[in-house]
């Protein structure tokens, strides 16, 4: 029952009122019952549930049934119509400053992905982009934190500052700055220690180097598998740094993801790419629609509405 | 002590906003227990035996109902068990005390290793750690760093070896210089990648091979932030490495990781530690009445 997805819980209802000419508060009721169970199964918050399913209810209450569909899957319909236009259209963009280099911050709680997608991310801006990053090792406090960040500047032969664990991560960022300047590297991607976003004196920190360094991108790194705190946690990210966009992690594990709906309803900030996996190559575009029928657990959600 | 207090005031402001046991009142408590992760069907389940349970005591005041919410989720993480205690470490009387630690990527595998040698290094332990993630960037690097916190032995090869080996060589060095403990660290893993759930099968199979009754303890790290993927982690790490407890760290953030308590009542896996910060001191033994608590806490 745990993993069931939506398409499962709906079936019986759909059977039940298959055939009824127009949609009644009943039938809506209790298939909108199912799309709740199933949205909180994956994780999604539930206040961004509660609004999501008012908003079904009514749109589909009273409706006439369109003669190419059923009760039931004119529902389902609205469903995947609300949820796609809540998770936003295809924004794997990246900003380009006027005036190089282009600046790019990450941040996030501790073990999101930070450190590893920082990798990533400039594999894909040299890969794709023809870009020249620079990485810049700002996590001051994780015990080995600079050699992992080297050691992964070394994997994808691209060079790293660092300053050692004495120095102060805003001067370790804008010294990054001025040595991509001097190296013409367009891009620097500021890597940051993981913090908890109730910290206020480490969000402090990460508020006087957005200052120093006035950034072009603040990403968000999210571990897809969070559960209910992930509204809290993007938030007060957002509250505290303006952040411009979140890039999922872990999404080749067996998560629905229900997180990214939920960090996109409260913060509207995009959701750029995805981490399939740990290898630096591993750094796909978000796509809104998969992730929309990946977190209501319907594999295909045509099939389900031919079915019903 | 704190969460104590939050806990009582959190339920009197349940109590205190409805007046009668009614549809309104489980709704909202419902809520509180969601957000807390405890997962849709625990839920369920627990307020359907809590309305039963009010029903049969014929509660129709909401201040008494106070009490049985709390006995209840008690009840739900210790199941018929009477023993309210907090479930210690597996030793292993004829030394080495071997422990393996489990978990998907970056819930504090390492972290809570170093914690943990601190500790019992403190409590005049002769500790080795093996550094058995060779995989991820840094790992050794880390686990070394850490190590050298706690000022106990760290067994290491080479970034990219195989963690079978760097186990094995763990082992023999624990039993040479007659350690008590030793703690293997292993790479961050998703428990849907086949191949490296059977390189953890492995690596648990060297260690029972080398000593009897070994591994002491298999601890899965599960981080509090996750949701409900974390009974997945349990169900299959389990499969894989026969988990005997769990440790849950991050629980000085927001996240309250009510999802043990599903965990705990379906597979019947205890949480013995819980992480409290990063530093080398934020390690602690699980409390169930504290960690209730918790749930409803701001
Ligand atoms: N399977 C998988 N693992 C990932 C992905 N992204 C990161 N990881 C792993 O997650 C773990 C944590 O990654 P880090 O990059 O160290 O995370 P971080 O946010 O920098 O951590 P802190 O600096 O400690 O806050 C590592 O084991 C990574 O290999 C991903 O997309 N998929
Ligand atoms: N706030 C807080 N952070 C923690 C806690 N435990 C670990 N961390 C942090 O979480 C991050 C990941 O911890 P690690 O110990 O590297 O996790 P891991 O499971 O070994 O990660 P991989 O080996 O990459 O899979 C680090 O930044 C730790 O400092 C905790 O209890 N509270
Ligand atoms: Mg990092
Ligand atoms: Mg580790």
């Amino acid at each position: 029952m745990a993993f069931e997805g939506l398409s499962d819980r709906l079936q019986e209802t759909i059977k039940k009122i298959k055939g009824k000419g127009k949609v009644d508060e009943q039938d809506v009721k209790e298939m909108t019952r199912e799309v709740r169970l199933a949205l909180l199964e994956a994780d999604v918050n539930f206040k961004v549930v509660k609004d999501f399913v008012k908003r079904v209810r009514e749109r589909a209450v009273g409706q006439e049934v369109m003669e190419s569909l059923t009760p039931g899957q004119q529902v389902i319909k609205v469903v995947k119509e609300e949820l796609t236009d809540l998770m936003g259209g295809d924004e794997s963009k990246i900003a380009v400053a006027k005036r190089p280099p282009t600046v790019i911050m990450m941040v996030g709680l501790q073990g999101a992905g930070k450190t590893t997608t920082t990798g990533k991310l400039a594999n894909v801006l040299r890969k794709n982009h023809n870009r020249k990053p620079l990485l810049a090792a700002a996590d001051v406090y994780r015990p080995a934190a600079i050699q992992q960040l080297e050691t992964i500047g070394k994997q994808l032969t691209m060079p790293v500052h660092s300053e050692g664990t004495e120095a102060d991560p805003v001067d370790i960022a804008k010294n990054a700055i001025e040595k991509a300047k001097e190296d013409n590297h367009d891009y620097v991607i500021v890597d940051t220690a993981g913090r908890l976003h109730v910290d206020g004196e480490l969000m402090g920190e990460l508020q006087r180097i957005k200052e120093a360094v006035n950034p072009d991108e603040i990403f968000l790194v999210v571990d897809a598998m969070t559960g209910q705190d992930a509204v809290n946690v993007a938030q007060s990210f957002d509250d505290q740094l303006d952040i411009t966009g979140v890039l999922l992690t872990k999404l080749d594990g067996d998560t629905r993801g229900g997180a990214a709906l939920s960090i996109k309803a409260v913060t509207g900030k995009p959701i750029k790419y995805a981490g399939m996996g740990e290898k630096l190559d591993q750094l796909e575009p978000f796509h809104p629609e998969r992730m929309a029928s990946r977190i209501l657990g319907m594999g295909d959600m045509l099939t389900l509405i031919e079915k019903a | 002590e704190k969460t104590r207090t939050s806990f009582s005031t959190k339920i009197n402001d349940l109590v205190a906003k409805y007046r009668t046991v009614d549809e309104d009142f489980f709704e909202e408590l419902e809520e509180i227990l969601i957000s807390a992760d405890v997962g849709v069907n625990t839920v369920m389940e627990m307020i359907d035996e809590l309305e039963m349970e009010v029903k049969r005591r014929n509660i129709k005041d909401t201040s008494q109902v106070k009490e049985v919410i709390s006995e209840k989720l008690v009840e739900i993480y210790y199941g018929n068990d009477e023993a309210e205690e907090v479930e210690g470490l597996n030793e292993n009387p004829d030394g080495p005390t071997v422990y393996l630690f489990v978990g998907v990527n970056g819930v504090g595998k390492t972290t809570t290793i170093g914690k943990l040698a601190h500790r019992l290094k403190s409590e005049g332990k002769k500790v080795t750690l093996a550094a058995g993630d060779t995989f991820r960037a840094g790992a050794i690097e880390q686990l070394d760093a850490w190590g050298e916190r706690a000022g106990v032995n760290v067994i290491k090869h080479s970034a990219g070896s195989d963690p079978a080996a760097v186990i094995y060589d763990g082992i023999q060095s624990a039993k040479s210089r007659n350690a008590d403990v030793l703690i293997c660290d292993t790479a961050g893993r998703l428990q849907n990648k086949v191949n490296l759930m059977n390189e953890l099968s492995k690596v648990k199979r060297v260690i029972e091979r080398e000593i009897p009754n070994a591994p002491h303890e298999v601890l899965l790290v599960l981080d509090a932030t996750t949701g409900q993927n974390a009974m997945s982690q349990a169900k299959t790490f389990s499969e894989a490495t026969d988990v005997s407890g769990i440790v849950l760290t991050k629980l000085d953030g927001t996240a309250k990781g009510g999802i043990v308590l599903a965990i705990r009542k379906e597979l019947s896996i205890p949480v013995k530690l819980v992480g409290l910060g990063e530093k080398v001191t934020d390690l602690e033994p699980f409390d169930a009445h504290a960690f209730v608590y918790g749930l409803f806490a701001d």
